[in-house]
């Protein structure tokens, strides 16, 4: 059966032109880029060139990218590094409800370590609500952290407005740009922040390595310490392989962005034209402020976990924020932050388009949907209303 | 994640349905929690009188896992006595499934229950009349 991926906010395959890119850097070009002989310049030239790259990608100087192991040690970095660099000027953090795991678990580390941190609410398409930031500033706030694009739901964050509020201040932004780099065009001047993370196999490129823009005169400390790699900032022996590929796959993704991103959002404008149809079924996330390859849905009266299965079946790869799915049996902290009911949350769909869907997967993939929910809910006791079991 | 006995009930589940005017039914799981099962008995008597489960069905809001063992459930309990089907335990199903995610044992492992609530709903109709 012809498989169908819609998972890309999950992980991407590696662009055949990335994997060439890479490919001499594993045995031929294996140089540690810290020696000084041929083999290690060779290495110390190919990590510099890609930190131009992926600069260039956003704007940003070359000497303000640091490479990490990818999107969670980026922002565990910024969060991190930062609150412990600024903690004589103070303890307090401000983030939100619906952030990546990585950013939230950092969150809830500092807390343990004597930070007081205000995770703001969103409203109910996920928005940050820039009134309600500037409340939660404080004198002692030291770090505002907010994604630029959620994962789950795909909402776009308002980082400019932000970065304004933050610059006013006299507080450092971080965004989590995960999901939002080579999808949306991102000038890390316009949008005003101090740290950007990003990570390389969301858009192509390999696992297991990332960045972590930080703007020059930011003052942060690093997580790892050792040989002083990276200007001081991440020590370890540079990951040139993962680097080469992370940022051939940044330029190939923001070069193809005018074709690719116009294509992918009319897929995602027709997914939710059409799954919306189904009775009982939600959009969740911003109607228009979202991703381009962002389509997340939830179906009352079934359950997510059997949905994704009965799309598995059909040859489709998607995803869900059911606690059915997930290790803790609770259901996404997203969608209960943008104020769906539990039971409501059980039943999300989310479908991520990449650059390789066609006209066709998407047919394909509304009617397998229609059929799944179909089936699932021919099973389900609830047909109108989820009623109480004693 | 799955034995392949679970897949094949979560794909084509046996006595998948509703009894109209059921001799018993049983609800348990909460929706919060993500697993609903509602099993509908219609209990008979077998050639030496005793009640036996007739006839069995399930509708199941849930997991794979909530479904499979619904399905599985009503395999068992047809045509057993009401007593013999008491017995049957949360373990015994997820067994004959050729076992189940150590996670799924708790929350969704709910059929055996569903079972017992649906014999006590019959007793106590009849207790009624």
């Amino acid at each position: 059966m012809k498989r169908i991926y819609m998972d890309h906010a999950a992980t991407t395959p590696v662009d055949k032109r990335v994997l060439e890119a890479m490919k001499p850097f594993f045995s031929d070009k294996f140089g540690n880029a810290s020696s000084l002989h041929t083999e290690g310049q060779e290495a110390r030239e190919a990590l510099e060139k890609s930190r131009e790259k992926l600069a260039y990608v956003i704007g940003a100087d070359p000497k303000e990218i640091i490479f990490t192991s990818g999107g969670t040690e980026s922002n565990n970095f910024a969060l991190k590094g930062t609150a412990f660099a600024n903690k004589n000027k103070g303890r307090h953090i401000i983030t939100t409800k619906i952030e990546h795991d990585c950013v939230l678990n950092s969150a809830r580390w500092l807390e343990k370590q004597g930070f007081d941190v205000t995770y703001l609410p969103v409203d109910s398409y996920g928005m940050v609500n820039t009134n309600e930031l500037e409340r939660a500033i404080r004198d002692d706030t030291i770090l505002i952290s907010i994604m630029h694009a959620n994962n789950e739901i795909g909402t776009i964050e308002p980082i400019e407005d932000i970065a304004k509020i933050a610059k006013e201040h006299n507080i450092y932004l971080h965004t989590d740009a995960v999901q939002t780099v080579g999808k949306i065009k991102i000038d890390v001047k316009k949008l005003g922040v101090d740290m950007l993370s990003m990570s390389s196999h969301k858009i192509y490129g390999p696992k297991g390595v990332g960045a972590l823009f930080i703007r020059g005169g930011t003052k942060i400390g690093p997580l790892l310490h050792g040989g002083g790699h990276e200007r001081n900032m991440r020590s370890g022996t540079e990951n040139v392989v993962g680097i080469v590929g992370m940022a051939e796959a940044a330029k190939i993704a923001n070069r193809e962005m005018q074709t690719v991103m116009p294509r992918i959002t009319k897929f995602r404008d027709k997914l939710i034209r059409e799954l919306l149809n189904i009775p009982n079924s939600y959009l969740s996330g911003h109607p228009e402020k979202r991703l381009p390859i962002n389509a997340s849905f939830y179906f009352k009266f079934i359950e997510g976990e059997s949905l994704i299965l009965k799309l598995d079946d059909r040859g489709i790869a998607a995803s869900t924020g059911s606690a059915c799915s997930s290790k803790s049996l609770k259901p996404s902290h997203v969608l209960l932050a943008i104020g769906l009911k539990p039971e409501e949350a059980h039943g999300s769909l989310r479908l991520t388009l990449g650059k390789e869907n066609t006209e066709e997967d998407v047919s394909y993939t509304i009617k397998a949907v229609s059929e799944s929910v179909e089936e699932l809910r021919k099973m389900s006791p609830f047909k109108k209303t989820f009623e109480k079991v004693e | 994640m799955y034995s392949e006995k679970v897949m094949k009930l979560f794909r084509h589940p046996h006595n998948m349905g509703k009894i109209e005017n059921p001799d018993g039914l049983g609800k348990v799981g909460n929706p919060v929690c993500g697993d609903v099962m509602y099993i509908y008995i219609k209990v008979g008597k077998n050639k030496e009188g005793k009640d036996i489960i007739e006839d069995i069905k399930f509708e199941t809001f849930g997991c794979v896992a909530a479904i499979a063992t619904s399905s599985m459930i009503t395999d068992l309990a047809k045509g057993k006595t009401l007593e013999e089907a008491e017995k049957i335990t949360r373990d015994d199903v997820a067994d004959c499934l050729e076992g189940l995610p150590p996670i799924k044992m708790h929350c969704s492992n709910l059929a055996a229950d569903g079972l017992k609530a649906a014999i006590a709903d019959y007793r106590k109709k009849r207790q009624a009349k």
